[in-house]
């Protein structure tokens, strides 16, 4: 094929060649084509988001320019980063889920930190509509597969996640996962290569899987999507776990320079953006890659994307000690090229020169505006009203038992969530999963979150209340939030709605961010989630970790019996905007009217005073009140504690509005001295009632606990297992 | 006292169990699965994990590494005590040093959650499981046999993966060989929640007392 046919064939424009053209000075020819072709694609380049996502604020962040960023506790750096894995999962769940942990445990990795944790963010469509739901229980099923197979093996505890279900996920899955790694701030490697040293290859042979990986990400599903299966990488968790234990072995060595994983585009990604981020160049003799079949093409070793592969820049004197270490792990290593001060990216095959471009301009592809006038559907969604009713009766036990509501218990089980020994919370217990940092003494807090729905009635403000939400999960469980990391899932950015949905959300998260004082040090861009029929709700999923002193400050979401359960924060009214709260799409299949925004200076007060309360010992139990509103934060911590309830929950509110709104800058909380805690709370507070008996009892209302404690339990593996 | 942790490419608990072991006051190694003598440990540990990927079935590959003919020596002259946690329970079985097998859970799926159990002399803690195939199964003769001498010295309360006779760890008949499925290392720390792990160590220290 002629470069010319062959450029269109691999996604590039008829602009994005002519600007490769101009900058060469020359035709491209085969290899650089495909080449530019991975590197200028929307998944390697960001092509669509880069110009916006510098708006993020990075203050306090470390290495947030790396695979992975972090945020330092004492001498300790926590690296976090969240990726989304959604095509692959789309056409083969259990490999799409399973590789997708492997690329992201890299990340951390590739910085010499251990991984110690892994939590995610899935959604799909609806589970609970019989036989029409079928496709998206075989996802459901098999992507739970994929990360129980893969992450239990490499012995990384999945401590915390989420799962929705809603009909705009049905054909696009979204498959998020956030993994989190520790490091000593002195043993810190990054990916920035020095001049005239050697480039080394670990891990498994270079195959033909994955190739074009990239550019699938890059487009739109569709029924030909299956024809793409190929493109999706298989993950092997053995060879992972050996291979984590060699790199993190082979970065303690004082010669090791620099390190990068071979994730999206493979070999060409990591290795040029090296060479770009040390100013400086590369030779790679592509010979040299031990290969799985023979007759592999250059562009096919430079593209493919088979996992289980690092890289590693060395002096001299490193070779052979890296070479000596995989040998012990007995994984295959080569020496497959070395650093050179001219700033160009040199690749030879069978003894001639294949390729010679600028890592530079490899790295630096054509970045798109979006567009940032509000689509219409943003003011014909903010009118739309209902006149539905339901009774309370009937209500309840449908939230109850909605999937997303609903316990996930089927879903944490099949994590091993405890290898490690280092999980002090587990999934449920508290809004944020806890992993003990023996080396300080004190917890790490860790949280995903998103709401798609409130994204897409409003992207500003539904993507800070996102944040919120991760902020609220971390305080209601104790910890002082530190930074976050973010998963952007969208539709295709080209098409004018969803530009506007993602540089509003980006503007939503940067601002918070900024009210918040934390940094964003890491994230993901996952766009033409999208085919003919359903686009995805804008969806950016937020990664956030904390950090609690010490063990006895983590809050349990769990209410006892005796203890008195307190409002702490905003009071719900008909006039309240809780447009997209979960019961309206359970109770009505609606969704429409005004989300809430927040007030940032009343949710620091609400930190603080939790805080406070915590240290006097006044607080017993914390949830926010998130998905499922007041009543349902009030169940999640009775079901936990095992505890009835008798109360007032509704006043002159309407009572569905009262029990499921959602609205933001709300927390409940349970004390066992209740004249200390009105002493001391600086929070607006309402006491709403007491534990008690095994009844949930409310404004005439009365529900047996363990009844609906069944359904909670129970409910995704009745859909599931029938 | 001087423990031994073995660790097979695939082992993700061998950290973990090192921790334990120091916990407890005991010096601990990793041992690689090339080494062949294990004669300088007065306790060997095999952890868990998927040793050799536990392709075939879980345990099977690494029945024939080197370093478990040094566990059958080792056995064999009554040297010390070895503990099988979770695939190392799996392995002793597949190497014949304790009868029976495991296999796959009753609904077939992974699973991990704290599970109650009982301890042989009625003492009763709560351990962490996290196995796929940890249903344990082997003929009536043998079921006799454990009965009769005494050999399970670890039930389930609530049974999680169908194992016969709720079966969650045994003896080997000398009573110097332990497996189980529980985790005990993973219930060891107080800051992550509970210690109930250290019965399990308590029992070997008293093993090793014995033989001393």
């Amino acid at each position: 094929m002629k470069t010319l046919e062959l450029y269109s064939a691999l996604g590039l424009t008829d602009f994005e060649y002519e600007q490769i053209v101009k900058q060469l000075g020359r035709e491209p020819n085969e290899v650089e084509t495909y080449l530019f072709s991975a590197m200028w694609s929307e998944h390697c380049g960001y092509s669509h988001s880069r110009k916006y996502l510098s708006r993020f604020p990075k203050d306090g962040s470390l290495h947030s320019e790396e695979n992975a960023g972090g945020v330092q506790v004492g001498s300790q750096v926590i690296f976090f980063k969240a990726e989304s894995h959604n095509h692959p999962s789309a056409v083969e769940p259990f490999q799409g889920a399973a590789t997708g942990i492997g690329g992201i445990i890299r990340d951390v990795l590739a910085l010499g930190a251990r991984p110690v944790a892994l939590l995610n963010s899935l959604k799909f469509g609806r589970i609970n509509e019989g036989e029409k739901s079928n496709h998206s229980k075989h996802l459901f099923d098999g992507v739970v597969k994929g990360i129980s197979a893969y992450g239990n093996s490499i012995g990384v505890p999945t401590v915390a996640g989420e799962v929705g279900f809603d009909t705009c996920y049905e054909t696009s899955p979204l498959v998020n996962v956030m993994a989190v790694g520790i490091v000593d701030k002195k043993d810190i490697k990054t990916s920035s290569a020095p001049v005239n040293k050697h480039v080394i290859i670990v891990g498994s042979h270079t195959g033909r899987d994955g190739i074009h990986g990239a550019s699938f990400a890059s487009k739109e599903l569709s029924e030909k999507s299956k024809e793409d299966r190929p493109s999706v990488q298989v993950g092997d968790p053995f060879i992972k776990k050996i291979l984590i234990e060699a790199t993190l072995e082979i970065l303690k060595l004082d010669e090791v320079l620099a390190c990068q994983d071979c994730g999206a585009a493979g070999l060409l990604s990591s290795t040029s953006e090296m060479a770009y981020k040390g100013n400086c160049g590369m030779e790679l003799y592509l010979d040299k890659v031990h290969l799985r079949e023979e007759g592999m093409k250059a562009w096919e070793i430079m593209l493919s994307e088979s996992q289980e592969r690092m890289i590693f820049v060395t002096s001299a004197e490193g070779v052979r000690k890296v070479l000596d270490i995989a040998d012990k792990y007995e994984i295959p290593a080569r020496e497959i090229g070395k650093t050179i001060p001219e700033e160009e990216y040199r690749l030879f095959f069978n003894g001639e020169p294949a390729a010679n471009v600028s890592p530079a301009m490899l790295n630096n592809g054509i970045l798109y505006d979006l567009n940032e006038e509000e689509p219409e559907y943003i003011s014909e969604y903010r009118n739309k009203k209902h006149d539905k009713t339901m009774s309370v009766e009937e209500a309840v036990r449908k939230i109850v038992s909605d999937p997303n509501f609903a316990s996930k218990n089927w879903v944490y089980t099949q994590y091993d969530h405890t290898v490690g020994n280092r999980t002090a919370v587990t999934p449920n217990q508290a809004g944020a999963a806890g992993i003990w940092l023996g080396e300080e003494g004190g917890v790490i807090g860790l949280t995903i979150d998103s709401n798609g729905r409130q994204v897409f009635l409003d992207p500003y403000n539904g993507s800070k209340n996102t944040l919120y939400e991760s902020y609220r999960n971390l305080v209601s469980s104790g910890y002082k939030p530190l930074g976050i990391t973010d998963c952007l899932n969208y539709g295709n950015p080209e098409k004018a709605e969803v530009g506007y949905q993602l540089v509003k959300s980006i503007d939503g998260l940067a601002d918070g961010c900024r009210e918040l004082s934390i940094p964003v040090v890491s994230g993901n861009v996952s766009l033409y989630n999208e085919c003919e029929y359903t686009r995805v709700y804008p969806t950016p999923a937020v990664g956030m970790a904390g950090y609690a002193d010490r063990p006895e400050d983590v809050i349990k979401a769990s209410f006892g019996s005796g203890e008195k359960i307190y409002l702490l924060g905003k009071e719900i009214n008909n006039g309240s905007p809780a447009g997209a709260s979960l019961y309206q799409m359970v109770c009505f299949d609606f969704l429409g009217g005004e989300v809430d925004s927040v007030n940032p200076e009343l949710e620091l007060l609400l930190a603080n005073s939790i805080f406070e309360l915590r240290d006097r010992k006044l607080i017993k139990g914390a949830v926010d009140v998130s998905e499922g509103g007041l009543l349902g934060a009030l169940l999640e911590g009775l079901f936990n504690g095992g505890a009835g309830f008798r109360g007032a929950l509704i006043g002159e509110t309407e009572p569905l509005k009262a029990l499921f709104g959602e609205i933001t800058g709300r927390y409940i909380v349970s004390t066992d001295n209740a004249q200390e805690f009105e002493k001391h709370c600086k929070a607006p507070y309402k006491l709403l009632g007491e534990c008690t008996g095994s009844e949930v009892v409310f404004d005439g209302y009365k529900f047996k606990l363990d009844e609906l404690c069944n359904c909670y339990n129970n409910s995704i593996a009745k859909e599931i297992e029938n | 006292m001087k423990a031994a942790v073995i660790v097979f490419p695939g082992t993700n608990c061998d950290r973990d169990t090192k921790a334990a072991c120091e916990g407890f006051g005991w010096e601990t190694d990793y041992v690689w699965h090339f080494e062949q003598s294990l004669s300088n440990y007065d306790a060997v540990f095999l952890p868990g994990g998927f040793s050799y990927g536990d392709y075939i079935r879980s345990g099977r590959l690494a029945k024939f590494s080197p370093v478990m003919k040094a566990v059958k020596e080792y056995v064999k002259a009554q040297r010390g005590f070895v503990t099988g946690i979770c695939n190392g329970f799996q392995i002793l079985c597949e190497t014949g040093l304790l009868p029976g097998v495991l296999t796959d859970n009753w609904n077939t799926r992974f699973i991990c959650k704290n599970s109650r159990l009982k301890i042989k002399d009625g003492k009763e803690i709560t351990l962490p499981i996290a196995h796929g195939e940890g249903r344990y199964l082997a003929e009536e003769d043998v079921l006799i046999e454990l009965n009769e001498k005494d050999m399970i010295f670890l039930t389930y309360a609530d049974n999680p993966n169908g194992s016969v006779g709720d079966i969650a760890g045994l003896y080997d008949r000398e009573r110097n060989i332990i497996g189980m499925m529980p985790h005990p290392e993973r219930a060891f720390f107080a800051e992550t929640g509970n210690t109930d792990g250290r019965e399990i160590f308590k029992i070997i220290e008293q093993a090793l007392a014995v033989k001393k």
